[in-house]
């Protein structure tokens, strides 16, 4: 589970790449979504116990950088859940040069689900998400970024 | 030290020097929001040297597997200001609001083109780091794009105040574009990419945004009054400062974890 976002597991976000599994060692392949992330560590600790617990007597993780994580990587059961728990998810596929342009933004509130809503700032409570307010529920909602 | 990890650290230093830089703003911006975006931008920063310290620090133990391995954190945290291969820019202090957000505007805009090139790197970390880190920059240069046209063309105080920083850190822009030995030998081994052949692309988007301030461009042919080399370990006296703060815990404390 992404400890910051505790409704997304880490299939659900697209940060787990590769499983390897060889009689009691296992080797698992993530990739962070951000560079200085600080939840990789903890995503990282969390997978070495759950293997531990369940059997595994060597768990190697290795991070990679290549190819860089997209937010198109996170599954539709996982935007779904993101909305659920009051974030905007990701509004376009292939949409991490939108960033440059400052087209990317979401639909609509995840809340109310009113189209009339404005920014407040591009970057967030963490690096991956941005910052908006709906228009007519009034509430401040997070938008998970483009990237 | 040989000069493909020299390069790396580099890159690192700069990224590491910036982000720490703008660390001092957390629980100081102007406002909430824009205290979270610079302190977002300071993590990517930090992140990003993290990933090259640990490069470069695979590429020193594989060249001299007979020392004792160094880590990402004998590069951030035990080297002294001589050591330290950042530009000059990068080490200046915040000032105002105005010249911290210039000095990113400045940087997050050379470092969009560094990437750019860096992605068809030979060295492939260095082109895995760009491919990552590339997609954080975008959203400093447009944050970073956004408030120098808010400050230069907003009310005349902060106009002013995008004046003085211009006056104040234009000198040190020159040095981005020096190639140092590293970054030729860098370039001769196809893993780095030349400084001064980013600086046409750099004047034009730069100047795009300036005019849209109001404030006056960046100048294409622009009289160097003086060079230090902070990329080559001559550095400001502030850079002293910086690592007395970020260096204690591990020099006091060698080690330390929490």
């Amino acid at each position: 589970m992404d400890p910051e976002i505790p409704v997304l597991s880490i299939a659900d976000l697209g940060i787990l790449r590769e499983v390897d599994v060889s009689g009691n060692d296992i080797l698992v392949t993530i990739t962070p979504t951000y560079s200085g992330c600080p939840a990789m560590d903890t995503i990282q600790q969390d997978i070495r116990k759950v293997l531990l617990k369940n059997g595994f007597e060597h768990v190697k993780i290795n991070q990679v950088l290549s190819p860089a994580w997209t937010s198109d990587w996170m599954s539709t059961s996982g935007k779904e859940k993101l909305e659920a728990y009051g974030i905007a998810a990701p509004a376009f596929s292939n949409g991490c040069a939108l960033a440059e342009t400052g087209t990317d933004a979401p639909d609509h509130c995840p809340l109310c689900h009113s189209k009339n809503i404005e920014m407040i700032s591009r970057f967030g409570s963490t690096s991956c998400k941005a910052l908006y307010r709906c228009l007519d529920c009034r509430e401040p909602f997070d938008y998970f970024k483009c990237h | 030290m040989d000069p493909r990890s020299a390069y790396i650290i580099h890159l690192a230093d700069n990224a590491l020097i910036l982000g720490h830089r703008n660390s001092e703003w957390t629980g100081h911006g102007p406002v909430l929001e824009q205290d979270i975006a610079l302190s977002n931008i300071a993590l990517d920063l930090i992140g990003q040297s993290r990933n090259l310290y640990q490069l470069a620090a695979k590429k020193i133990n594989t060249l001299s597997p007979e020392k004792n391995p160094v880590t990402e954190d004998d590069l951030a945290y035990l080297r002294d200001v001589s050591e330290f291969k950042n530009a000059l820019l990068l080490e200046q202090p915040n000032g105002d609001w105005a010249k911290t957000i210039l000095r990113q505007f400045y940087f997050s805009h050379f470092l969009l083109l560094q990437y750019a090139a860096l992605l068809n790197s030979k060295e492939p970390g260095l082109a895995a780091i760009s491919e990552k880190s590339i997609k954080e920059t975008r959203y400093h240069v447009k944050w970073s794009s956004e408030w120098v046209c808010r400050l230069g063309d907003g009310t005349g105080e902060s106009h002013n105040r995008m004046l003085n920083a211009l006056d104040q850190l234009n000198p040190w822009v020159p040095e981005l574009f020096i190639a140092a030995d590293y970054d030729r030998a860098a370039v001769e081994s196809g893993c780095g990419v030349d400084p001064a052949g980013l600086k046409q692309n750099w004047l034009e988007t730069v100047n795009k945004v300036l005019e849209t301030a109001t404030l006056p461009l960046y100048p294409a042919e622009k009289k160097e009054g003086f060079i230090l080399s902070g990329k080559n370990g001559f550095h400001s006296e502030h850079l002293g400062y910086i690592l007395s703060e970020m260096q204690f815990l591990q020099r006091a404390y060698p080690g330390c974890e929490w």
